[in-house]
């Protein structure tokens, strides 16, 4: 049985009330670079198992705020993160927990394809693994067929596993490196514009794989096409200039959205 | 009005739509009217031209569906865009309808024209100008996303109704004083259902119009009221 997030991130927290229904949440997100506050103390409580969409124009701050959810702004000079990002109950930015342990809990696929160039398909499925135990042959065979059937990519790599990475087509390539993120068995998956370098036909095998992998996972998914939000998401969250507007099931938002601003956004009327 | 689309083509488009909608209306209520006036006046040339008038109405009603289509297909409309272009497919389905019930009634006023004039038409002129009112206030509504003004055209279609019940049972009583008049009587009660039927489109349109503006159906659910805040 996996262990749940608290017991992993933080054996001695003790955990504030949540909703049953919510995996990941932020209070009063705040996060600021040199100074400057891009986002603007924003509260959100994202579905457990299900697809939180989060879409805004160029500068809202939607990648800041996903990139908030497994603290990958450590590493970013000059960056603040104040407020708070819950995992089921665990503050993730508390001074206990273990960055490398969230991330493992709080996977994360990127914008452009990025598998490991010098490494094997196999080795690529299992780098994240590799950052923390070691494995036996066995169990490693076991992870890499599991993680690349769960990214709808084992059929077309079985019998290859040992070719480098980049042999891999686009749309494969980012498959490779969902596997990837698989492979740790992850609760939530960030996925940060994951097809916006694709054509069409590798980006529906992403939406039909993200349809296929919500009933497993949390994921959230920041994108530049609503077109994509309104297909792969159960509710979407729009953002603009840093602020929060408006978190509405997905069905609604694009046929009646609440806010005018939405509204604006989603039609075409800007200025 | 409010914002406008960055994309001037795209507004253009929903501009081209809207017009194309307003135009038919217009047709329609025009078609009403004279369809009725025919029949009261016995003016043949005016209910030739009603007739006329429909194939105008049929090509209007597909170039709004080409036009829908075209938009829908190219431009993936969301919000407001997504519920008028919806509403612009039900709303020429309606329009179409109307013109053709007019035609009827003009076929009507063809038939009966140049017979003793036995029945007294002014419930049948009532009707005409009550629903020839929805016509014009559904079209105002959206033409102002005027939420108020639609929920009151479709309380209207129980004035409309009121009246042909009245009409129905007058038609009947001078049909059994004077049997001779029962052919020209089916006739006048065809004429009468027609009308009660335009008010019933009228009535579509209005609450379409609800769902362009408020996001909310109010078809089926007995709720045309405003509501609270």
């Amino acid at each position: 049985m996996t262990p749940n997030a608290s017991t992993v991130l933080n054996p001695m927290s003790i955990p504030p009330p949540v909703d049953g229904n919510t995996k990941m949440s932020s209070e009063d997100l705040r996060v600021s670079f040199n100074g400057n506050e891009v986002l603007h103390g924003v509260s959100l409580a994202m579905p457990r198992c299900s697809v939180t969409a989060i879409i805004g124009p160029s500068g809202c701050g939607k990648s800041t705020f996903l990139r908030s959810l497994n603290r990958m702004h450590d590493l970013t000079s000059g960056a603040k993160v104040t407020g708070s990002v819950l995992l089921d109950a665990v503050n993730v930015y508390a001074d206990d927990v273990d960055a490398v342990l969230l991330r493992r809990k709080v996977g994360m696929v990127f914008q452009k394809p990025n598998p490991f160039p010098l490494m094997s398909i196999r080795d690529n499925v299992l780098s994240g693994l590799k950052l923390t135990r070691t494995l036996d042959r066995k169990s490693a065979d076991i992870t890499v067929e599991r993680a690349l059937k769960q990214a709808a990519l084992w059929e077309e790599v079985k019998d290859r596993l040992g070719s480098p990475g980049l042999s891999l087509s686009g749309g494969q390539q980012q498959r490779l490196c969902i596997a990837r993120s698989l492979a740790v068995q992850p609760e939530v998956l960030l996925m940060d514009e994951p097809c916006s370098a694709l054509d069409p036909v590798a980006t529906a095998r992403i939406e039909d794989l993200i349809h296929s992998l919500k009933g497993d996972y949390t994921i959230i998914i920041v994108t530049h096409n609503m077109q994509q939000a309104a297909r792969v998401s159960d509710h979407t969250a729009f953002f603009l200039q840093g602020d929060l507007v408006e978190f509405t099931p997905t069905g609604r938002i694009f046929t009646s959205p609440r806010d005018s601003r939405t509204e604006d956004y989603i039609t075409g009327k800007f200025g | 009005m409010g914002k406008e689309h960055t994309d001037r083509q795209y507004e253009g488009q929903l501009d081209e739509l809207r017009t194309r909608l307003l135009k038919m209306a217009g047709l329609v209520e025009t078609m009403l009217a004279e369809a009725v006036q025919a029949l009261v006046e016995d003016n043949q040339a005016v209910a030739r031209k009603v007739i006329a008038l429909d194939s105008e109405v049929d090509t209007l009603e597909m170039k709004c569906d080409e036009l829908c289509l075209r938009i829908l297909a190219l431009r993936q409309p969301m919000g407001s865009d997504l519920r008028f272009i919806t509403l612009a497919l039900k709303m020429v389905t309606d329009l179409e309808r109307m013109g053709d019930l007019a035609v009827n009634i003009s076929e009507r006023a063809l038939d009966v024209s140049g017979h003793p004039r036995v029945f007294d038409w002014t419930l049948i002129e009532q009707m005409a100008a009550l629903v020839g009112q929805m016509i014009r206030s559904a079209n105002q509504a959206f033409i102002d996303g005027d939420e108020a003004l639609a929920r009151e055209t479709v309380h209207r279609d129980a004035e409309v109704d009121a009246l042909y019940a009245r009409s129905f049972n007058q038609i009947l009583d001078t049909m059994r004083s004077d049997p001779e008049s029962i052919h020209d009587g089916l006739h006048a009660q065809s004429i009468a259902k027609w009308l009660e039927r335009m008010g019933d489109h009228c009535t579509n349109l209005a609450e379409q119009v609800v769902f362009l503006v408020r996001g909310k159906d109010i078809r089926h659910a007995n709720d045309a009221a405003p509501e609270s805040k």
